[in-house]
């Protein structure tokens, strides 16, 4: 019993350290997207006029493991991402398509004429709809699609070459099986 | 005198006034008084994404707008707050509630503290009441230390 009156305490304050260990470190600003493991939304989005590509809907994926790349023109992260996306598509092989977000179109394209158009097809989301249908909290934000038009993951912010090694292409060779 | 009373009127109009007008701009708002009072109150209880510690009522970011104005097209369609709240969370999750739902997952946030607190409770209750059934023994001082304590204090006074 006097012993107990001595372990409690300290069990105590482990047990709060190690919790606020945990959330210290971890970032809290980092939303779980709440569309993990769900079909993708029904969305039926324009083509961007300008890029002789048909639009997008969600009906076009499915059949094999995509990207989901949804950008704009006046995002300067997207810039960034921009090299890291292509060489994803190009070099990888991996399908990309892309939503452009509350963009002008004329900026959308010429963007993609400076920049290269990584995108298999490009939607055009002007109001954000289907932005909020996809949980968006952001631009740029990238989603993997599994063959069965499942959201497997999803990526907030611009994608770095590291995001892509550690994460994005284990995930793809673990979903393709 | 005069100056210290303005300067105390408009601090208590400050606190009293409240934040400034919420970011609705009036184009946003409905036209039934009654339906545009439950798209504020809704808004309230939905965290902005973007900035994360405001209300979409209260933040100016686009996509707060977009929600809010995405509130008050389910509020004009007749759904219920209920429905409202679910559809933003379908999409969103629990984050975006300001107020966390209570369920086992959030046990430890909701009742964690009250926990703590009676357990804290019971430990001082015991600890006090211990105390009192067996007040700590003061052994009484032995032959020798009286006579040296009056020792000393005759070798100071």
């Amino acid at each position: 019993m006097r012993r107990l009156l001595f372990v409690l305490p300290a069990l105590v304050v482990a047990v709060i350290g190690l919790g606020l260990g945990f959330g210290l470190t971890r970032d809290a600003g980092e939303i779980p997207s709440a569309l993990i493991d769900k079909k993708l939304p029904k969305f039926d989005l324009a083509a961007l006029d300008g890029v002789d590509q048909p639009g997008l809907a969600n009906t076009d994926l499915g059949g094999e493991v995509a990207l989901v790349n949804v950008f704009a023109s006046w995002c300067a992260p997207c810039r960034v991402e921009h090299p890291v996306l292509t060489r994803l598509a190009e070099a990888r092989g991996i399908p990309l398509y892309g939503i452009n977000y509350k963009d002008a179109p004329a900026d959308a394209v010429a963007w993609l004429a400076e920049l290269g158009n990584p995108y298999r097809r490009i939607g055009v989301d002007p109001e954000g709809r289907t932005g909020i249908e996809l949980g968006l909290t952001g631009v740029p934000e990238t989603y993997v699609v599994d063959a069965d038009g499942r959201i497997r993951y999803r990526h907030a912010g611009p994608l770095t070459p590291r995001d892509v090694d550690d994460t994005l292409l284990p995930l793809i060779e673990e979903i393709r099986g | 005198m005069k100056r210290w009373s303005i300067a105390l009127v408009s601090a208590v109009a400050v606190v009293l006034g409240g934040p400034a007008a919420a970011a609705t701009s009036p184009e946003e708002m409905l036209d039934d008084p009654k339906l545009e009072q439950r798209a504020r109150e809704l808004g309230k209880d939905l965290r902005c994404v973007v900035c994360q510690n405001q209300s979409i009522d209260d933040s100016n970011a686009p996509l707060a707008k977009d929600l809010r104005e995405l509130v008050r097209e389910r509020v004009a369609a007749g759904d219920s707050n209920e429905e409202v709240l679910s559809y933003v969370t379908a999409r969103y999750g629990d984050f975006v509630l300001l107020e966390p739902p209570v369920r086992a997952s959030t046990w430890l946030l909701w009742y964690g503290p009250a926990a703590l607190l009676a357990v804290g409770g019971v430990g001082a209750a015991v600890w006090l009441r211990r105390q009192r059934r067996e007040p700590r023994l003061v052994e009484p001082l032995s032959e020798e230390e009286r006579a040296d304590l009056d020792r000393l204090l005759k070798e100071r006074s």
